[in-house]
């Protein structure tokens, strides 16, 4: 079983001169397939940077990065844009639905944008395991935060993608709903096999994944398998003794 | 706060420079006008006033039916005996005798020179005259002219070469033995083209009386005044003559023309009119959507404690600075177009004008700046109010403000629509135009308000033949999301092709009215006319005995001509008829008497048709006293009346004896009946012979000359539909507006997109389809307003013989294509940007 995602120490900065500032300093981190990973770190370790980078989403200054088996920098526009349009899903903290189509529209969205039919099938098990079949004639007006962002997983779900990347994805919602959320990315993983990749500073938000894998300054400092809410606090508090970090 | 406002300006110079596009646009036009007309005005002031450098009096025959023709002053003539009383009037230094008149010269192709409005004319040639031998020498024998330098220019005539030209007679072949200019080195005075023959030939040709001069320039002697000699010339010749000084005569021709323009100018800034009319749309729009889209950081300032009087004034100044801004712009745009329309002019237009030379009057500069500012503060107005209705609370609201209901909307545009439609009423009734013009404004506004309404429907409607995939929906729901924003956008465009298919639609109708009088009132299978009626010219008419040869013609069944020329009835100047033959044109045109019987007229006795019969209070029977342009005032007895027909309109008519105090003794348009069974082709080629020359005569059926009166008709419209141009483009600038405002308004959402897999190509198909949308939903409101208008205006000139109504559906159809293509080409820009959006920095956007 190969890595569903990888980045090969990766480099990033923004700005020039004296400006410049490193976001990613030679990053190195693979995603097993089919398991639910978490991005910690402080604001400005990067997280989010190699989170957008891994997806595509931003370009690097040296390293590789590859979804499957695909090496991510190098393709152009057409390339990453099919790239997000079938092997990648995207979960936003907030602003995740058009507002013009109602759920239904907004889950199938990235299968009529490329033109492909919805496996009908996986799409019913799908809507199952988010709680939403009574809501899909819904337009997102009309639905909770936590509704609305179920809706946001759906999507990213129902093409079937190499790998889901969720953005701080409870960010906006209250604990109840981002449970809800939460509960299934990590269902999504063991159930359907579904590599997620998830940025988070949410402690408990962490605790559902298999994986934690913590940022500062760039660079991958610390790592737990089958984190506890406390043991990733506590974790968080010794890189914060550190005295490196700065918790946002 | 101003110094927040300004910097908000500054800080988004897209939004500045899209909402003052359309002002600067509309104040070009104004200030273009102003500086156009101005320069042309000078232009023609130092034309006459050259024209008239070396005349100190001159005398003219009276007009006895009170209109000077310029061409040709034919009213009379005078004699060399008049001549000689002149010259002994004391203080006359030379008194020389003129001959002017029309003369037409054929140029290579063997058509008739065409001037865009300037004379053709003939004149005697004078050695003394102000006329200047450039090369060759004057005539000296009857089969030899000069020519201007213009003309000579225009038809690529040499000296030595043949010149044939048409007056008073058919075509006649002369000898180019010179080509002259005029003082300053001009070509001609003002584009027109001059021909001058031996003064024998000149008389013949130009007033058909040998010895005959058309009036007597006058010089005078050191230290008399032009008023002075003005006065014994007068005192020495009686009141039938018109004696005027030069410069009074220049006033007088530089007034005539001043008025021309000044007409011209009114209906330049009727036009500009509308286009700032559209540009008030745009605006409105434009800080709406701002207005929209600041909502939060208004509240934040509301939150602060600005009061909302800060508020309006904050949007107002916003729209001052914009108003400001473009009127300068406008301005200085307006003075470029309006000098480059006057050398155009010059150029092409009125041949070689010299134009006086660019100024910027200060009409150009006031209104410039009264209208810059007027419409973007008005338009900015309802904005501004609805931002200090903005509560405090909504900064911390998340956006989105939920819909308004349209019901108010609605019902205002009921209302006003009603109320605009009620003042056309009015104004299409007594064809008063600022009822007419108030009515269409008003109920443009209505219409404009009931469009968020009707866009639901329509819009989905219009979307759907355009959604066959993913981003054509996308594109279709994001123009129905927002229907005021939609609505005025598209009712932007409606103005503009609403009063164009207003236009086709009357003028369609007026094709349509005049085809199926000819096809079922008129059996004339072939009908004889100059040219001269499609340009306004003299020309085109040929002398009576050709009618012989016309009716003696094998195949011909019968004919019939006719003589016009204005006359006085009881003192009111009417258009009358002679008819060589009235029972043929009995038989022809199909009419019948109402009074009377329709026989050929006696000496001292006139014909009226119902219209003129009403307008001069006339019955079979009574009298009327009738005044030609050159014969004696005499009483004449109704013969006839004749019943309504749409053939013959508002018509009097005269017995053939009259023609002899007509300006021009020419028949002007013979009908012809072929007889039963005869090839009309056949006919036509027998009598084409008889014009042989006279190029400016056609032979043509009856079809093709309904065609040729109707293609004037295109003329029209096609200067109107240029005209009405600048107002379409203003509202596919507010289409490109409210697109690229919509752009930035969604930046998450299309960031989500291209997140998800859209590609940029998708992206810009999504723009591109609202964009149609939007323009083909303004298209089609302008078609429906502007065919009902049309309607109403065609209902209301049935007595004008419009009767019939025609829709131009090939042209609506037209419309329709092209503002498909325009929303494409409005979609470019704000698609390109789209499409090139970051996504990441898209999804991080701040909507607010």
């Amino acid at each position: 079983m190969g890595s569903a995602a990888k980045a090969v120490d990766v480099w990033k900065s923004y700005g020039t001169g004296e400006a410049a500032v490193t976001a990613l300093a030679g990053v190195s981190v693979e995603f097993d397939r089919g398991r639910f990973t978490a991005i910690m770190g402080p604001s400005g370790s990067g997280k989010s940077t190699l989170m957008h980078c891994l997806a595509g989403l931003d370009t690097i200054d040296s390293g590789d990065v590859w979804i499957g088996g695909t090496k991510v920098n190098g393709l152009r526009d057409k390339g990453l844009t099919e790239l997000r349009r079938s092997r990648v899903g995207f979960i936003f903290q907030q602003f995740n639905l058009l507002p013009t189509l109602t759920a239904e529209e907004n889950i199938t969205l990235p299968s009529a944008i490329g033109g492909r039919k919805v496996d009908r099938a996986w799409f019913d098990a799908v809507i199952d395991a988010v709680g939403l079949r009574d809501r899909l004639t819904h337009r997102p007006t009309q639905l909770s935060g936590g509704q609305q962002q179920r809706v946001a997983c759906a999507r990213a779900l129902v093409a079937r993608p190499e790998v889901v990347f969720a953005d701080e994805p409870t960010g906006n919602l209250d604990s109840r709903s981002g449970a809800e959320v939460l509960g299934f990315l990590q269902r999504s993983a063991r159930d359907f096999d579904q590599t997620v990749v998830m940025v988070t500073h949410d402690p408990n938000a962490a605790s559902y994944a298999d994986r934690v894998i913590f940022l500062a300054d760039g660079q991958i400092v610390r790592e737990l398998h089958h984190p506890t809410a406390a043991a990733v606090l506590d974790t968080m508090k010794v890189l914060d003794g550190d005295d490196r970090l700065v918790v946002a | 706060m101003l110094t927040a406002t300004l910097k908000s300006v500054l800080a988004r110079k897209l939004r500045l420079v899209l909402s003052g596009l359309a002002v600067v646009l509309g104040v070009m036009f104004v200030s273009g006008s102003f500086v156009l007309t101005d320069t042309l005005d000078r232009s023609f002031k130092d034309l006459f006033a050259t024209a008239y450098s070396e005349v100190d009096v001159e005398v003219a025959v009276k007009s006895k039916v009170g209109q000077d023709d310029p061409e040709a002053a034919r009213a009379g003539t005078l004699t060399a005996a008049d001549v000689a009383a002149v010259e002994s009037v004391d203080g006359v230094r030379t008194a020389v005798g003129d001959v002017v008149g029309s003369a037409r010269p054929i140029g290579e192709n063997g058509k008739v020179l065409t001037t865009s409005g300037a004379p053709r004319l003939g004149i005697a040639w004078r050695d003394e005259g102000q006329e200047e031998i450039r090369d060759g020498r004057g005539p000296q024998r009857d089969d030899e002219v000069v020519i201007s330098a213009y003309l000579a220019e225009t038809g690529g005539f040499q000296v030595g070469e043949q010149l044939s030209v048409l007056t008073l007679e058919p075509k006649r072949t002369f000898t180019v033995t010179g080509i002259f200019g005029y003082p300053g080195d001009r070509d001609s005075l003002g584009g027109e083209l001059t021909t001058a023959f031996t003064e024998a030939t000149a008389q013949q040709l130009l007033l058909g009386t040998p010895g005959a001069y058309s009036g007597i320039t006058v010089r005078a002697d050191e230290g008399v005044s032009q008023t002075v000699l003005r006065d014994r010339v007068q005192g020495e010749l009686g009141d039938a003559y018109q004696v005027k000084t030069g410069e009074q005569l220049a006033a007088e021709s530089a007034d005539e023309i001043g008025e021309g323009l000044a007409f011209f100018n009114y209906v330049l800034l009727g036009f500009a009119g509308i286009a700032l009319f559209v540009g008030v749309f745009i605006i409105l729009n434009t800080f709406s959507i701002i207005v929209a889209q600041r909502t939060r950081e208004l509240a934040l300032l509301r939150a602060m404690g600005a009061s909302r009087r800060q508020m309006i004034t904050s949007v107002v100044v916003e729209a001052v600075v914009i108003g400001l801004i473009a009127s300068v712009v406008g301005l200085g745009a307006g003075i470029g177009v309006g000098a480059l329309l006057a050398t155009l002019f010059s150029t092409f237009g009125g041949g070689s004008l010299h134009l006086a030379g660019i100024a910027v009057p200060p009409s150009a500069i006031i209104s410039s700046f009264a209208v810059g500012l007027v419409v973007t503060v008005v338009a900015a107005l309802l904005p501004a109010v609805r931002a200090s209705r903005i509560p405090p609370v909504a900064a911390l609201r998340e956006a989105s403000t939920p819909d308004r209901p349209l019901t108010r909307l609605t019902v205002a545009g009921g209302v006003l629509t009603l109320a605009g439609g009620g003042l056309l009423g009015f104004g299409f009734a007594d064809g008063t135009l600022w009822l007419i013009m108030s009515g269409l404004l008003v109920s443009f506004v209505g219409v404009a308000l009931l469009t968020p309404l009707i866009s639901r429907p329509v819009v989905s409607l219009i979307g759907r033949l355009l959604s066959w995939s993913v981003p054509g929906t996308l594109g279709r729901r994001n123009s129905a999301r927002n229907p005021r924003r939609t609505a005025i956008t598209a009712a932007a465009l409606m103005v503009g092709i609403s009063l164009i298919t207003g236009v086709s639609v009357v003028l369609t109708s007026a094709t349509t009215s005049m085809t199926k009088v000819a096809d079922t009132q008129i059996k004339a299978d072939l009908i004889i006319s100059g040219e001269s009626s499609a340009n306004g010219q003299v020309g085109g008419t040929f002398a009576a005995d050709r009618m012989d040869r016309i009716t003696g013609t094998p195949g011909v069944e019968s004919a019939f001509g006719w003589y016009n020329d204005g006359v006085l009835v009881n003192g009111e100047r009417r258009f009358a008829t002679a008819v060589t033959d009235v029972p043929a044109m009995e038989r022809i045109f199909g009419l019948s008497a109402a009074g009377g019987t329709i026989t050929d007229l006696e000496d001292g006795e006139i014909g009226v048709d119902a219209v003129s019969a009403t307008a001069l209070n006339l019955r079979q029977g009574s009298t009327a006293t009738v005044q030609t342009t050159k014969g004696e005032q005499r009483t004449y007895t109704v013969a006839f009346v004749l019943a309504e027909s749409r053939v013959v309109d508002d018509m009097l008519f005269l017995p053939e004896s009259a023609v002899d105090g007509f300006a021009l003794p020419q028949i002007s348009s013979a009908f012809i009946k072929a007889d039963q069974g005869a090839d009309v082709a056949d006919v036509r080629k027998r009598l084409e012979p008889l014009f042989a020359d006279n190029p400016e005569v056609s032979v043509q059926d009856l079809s093709s000359y309904v065609r040729q009166q109707a293609a004037q008709l295109d003329t029209v419209l096609m200067m109107i539909q240029v005209l009405l141009a600048l107002a379409i483009l203003i509202a596919v600038l507010g289409v490109v507006n409210t697109l690229a405002l919509s752009v930035v308004e969604r930046t998450r959402e299309l960031g989500l997109l291209r997140a998800i897999g859209m590609r940029r190509a998708q992206v810009m198909r999504m723009i591109t389809v609202e964009s149609v949308v939007i323009s083909v939903f303004g298209a089609l409101l302008g078609i429906v307003v502007g065919t009902a208008l049309g309607v109403a205006a065609v209902r209301a000139l049935e007595d004008m013989g419009i009767t019939d109504i025609g829709i131009p559906w090939a042209q609506l159809g037209g419309y329709l294509l092209i503002s498909a293509g325009i929303g494409v080409v409005a979609a470019i820009l704000p698609a390109i940007r789209a499409a090139r959006l970051n996504v990441l920095q898209a999804i991080a956007h701040d909507s607010a």
